[in-house]
């Protein structure tokens, strides 16, 4: 099989970097704030006036602060796999950040739980004729 | 009008200050009275959601001794799934009752749509625009999943947390469960009592759809949909319809009504930064990296946001929940329904659990929740929900609840949150 073109599911929202991939956010530079997806139209801190925000990599690992497993396909518009597979979402925990990023969980579920470390991977969210859509998940840690 | 100043002065305080500054600006005259009320029994009808909303309509004003004649203004709750007549539910309503020259709105808040149509037409009441309002939601639901709107609709993200994540609604309930799990030791089986409380509760009411008794093996046996929730711990999608009938204390009066049920406090609360849970239909949290003490998932002795929407309710009526003797909360999914009640403050966290084996809950209990059955014997019709739960608590409050009664009931308060960061909570007093 070859490999087939990569094509980003949403653009700007994280890097294509195979080994250290990274969530493209925004960063206040007067407060410190940050924000994912990078789309804030201004600081939400409602105590900072900054309009311009700088574009910042975010932290590559992070701690699972809950999960799921689904067990049903979601509605449209998820491209869901035929047959389908039960796959996870999970909520990380970004320490520097101090926010909360959900993603896919890629990989085995094994060490999947509150708590675990896990980082970040850029994996298959369908493929069709155009390529292999792409976005990115969570992957426990080794 | 009793109020000091001109009406623009109170609203400007409550703009300005907490929550706690509005009921000091309305003082004991920001009450309406709930004159009537009326639902579409829920279900699976399969017809225009106007119809239903006809039907609540009839019902409230009939039960108000109102003619609809008489009604000045219609608030409406928004239904997104049912086209451009949806979307304009207040008039389409209003036509279908036969137009009558009222004011109109319509709102959308998600699930907190019913809310925010009641605090409309609650403002409009006590800023002397009009005596009497009748307030409708109602809608016709798709089988399955609530989905996004149709289309490519990449800068929408609720369009995008279903494309990019396959992040269902359920996937964030169990995300609260798993936490519930992890931080209090709650299980499986304390979710599944709470399907079986309501069930029980939804027995007797004539406007449920699902009346049938529920064991906690049925929940568990029941597939899992989105772990550690099976498709006994989450709600159904329902056509139903719900309407109110409010007026002022002084129309209640001439009408010979000296005690109605009141409408003591609304509160239709955004989020306070930064908003640290992970909330419908966001991909992450605020940052709490500018300071403050908050760290991302919630910090002990802040108020989270699903903390503060009942106690701007509260506040406004100027009651705490030690006065709550019934309570109405959005049971989504059955764990949903445990953090509710530390949320609206019937007990502290990680208490919940044994408030609802101690049968504190339970009808009998000293606090029953979900008389009616909750959303677990109704399923959800978005706009309705948040009238629906009034219409309950107007006829707990009145002694009418016929077969689910909680006695002596004087205060209660309804509680949910619509997704975009709306807040949901009514306290209605007697």
């Amino acid at each position: 099989m070859t490999t087939r073109q990569q094509v980003a599911e949403v653009e700007g929202w994280f890097t294509l970097d195979g080994a250290e991939p990274r969530l493209l956010g925004l960063r206040c530079p007067d407060c410190g704030t940050y924000v994912f997806p990078p789309r804030a139209i201004a600081c939400p801190n409602p105590e900072c006036p900054a309009t311009e925000l700088e574009s910042v990599e975010l932290s590559r690992r992070g701690t699972v602060w809950s999960y799921t497993v689904n067990h049903y396909a979601p509605p449209e518009p998820y491209v869901a796999p035929d047959p389908f597979e039960p796959y996870a979402v999970a909520a990380v925990e970004l320490a520097d950040e101090k926010m909360i990023v959900l993603g896919q969980v890629a990989g085995p579920l094994d060490g999947l739980a509150v708590g675990a470390p896990v980082e970040l991977v850029i994996d298959t969210l369908y493929e069709d004729d155009e390529g292999e859509h792409v976005v990115w998940k969570w992957q426990v840690a080794s | 009008m009793s109020r000091q100043g001109p009406s623009g002065q109170a609203s400007g305080l409550a703009r300005r200050h907490s929550p706690g500054s509005l009921a000091l600006a309305l003082g004991s005259g920001g009450q309406v009275a709930v004159l009537g009320v009326g639902m579409h029994p829920w279900g699976k009808w399969g017809a225009n959601f106007a119809e239903y909303g006809v039907v609540a309509a009839r019902a409230a004003l009939d039960d108000a001794g109102v003619s609809w004649s008489e009604v000045q203004f219609v608030a409406g709750g928004e239904t997104v799934r049912n086209g451009y007549p949806g979307y304009v539910a207040g008039s389409t309503i209003a036509q279908a009752l036969g137009w009558n020259g009222a004011q109109v709105s319509t709102s959308y808040g998600a699930c907190a749509s019913g809310s925010m149509a009641i605090d409309v037409a609650r403002a409009r009441i006590l800023a002397g625009l009009c005596d009497v309002a009748l307030v409708v939601g109602a809608d016709t639901t798709p089988k399955g999943f609530l989905a996004p709107t149709k289309g490519e609709r990449g800068d929408d993200p609720d369009w995008l947390r279903f494309r990019l994540l396959g992040a269902t609604n359920p996937t964030y309930f169990a995300f609260y469960a798993r936490r519930r799990m992890e931080l209090f030791g709650a299980t499986p089986e304390d979710f599944a009592l709470v399907k079986v409380k309501n069930a029980r509760h939804g027995l007797a009411n004539p406007m449920a759809r699902y009346r049938k008794e529920v064991t906690v093996e049925e929940v568990l046996e029941s597939p899992i949909v989105s772990d550690p929730l099976h498709l006994l711990d989450i709600c159904a999608t329902s056509d139903g319809a719900a309407a109110l009938v409010l007026t002022s204390l002084e129309f209640a009066r001439r009408r010979g009504i000296a005690d109605p049920v009141r409408v003591a406090g609304v509160a239709v609360v955004t989020p306070s930064f930064p908003n640290a849970v992970i909330d419908m239909p966001n991909f992450a949290t605020d940052s709490a990296a500018a300071g403050g003490a908050a760290a991302a998932g919630g910090t002990p002795g802040r108020l989270s946001f699903r903390d503060s929407i009942a106690r701007a309710a509260y506040e406004q009526a100027g009651v705490g929940p030690e006065d709550v003797d019934v309570a109405e909360v959005y049971d989504l999914s059955t764990a949903l329904e445990l953090d509710w009640y530390e949320n609206i403050g019937l007990c502290a966290p990680g208490e919940a659990e044994k408030l609802l084996r101690d049968g504190v809950t339970t009808l009998g209990g000293r606090v029953p929740v979900n008389p009616s059955g909750g959303l677990a014997c109704f399923g959800e019709a978005v706009p309705a929900q948040a009238i629906a739960q009034v219409c309950e608590l107007t006829w707990q409050l009145r002694g009418s609840a016929s077969g689910r009664q909680v006695e002596r009931a004087r205060v209660g308060v309804t509680a949910n949150q619509g997704l975009f960061g709306h807040g949901s909570s009514v306290v209605l007093t007697r």
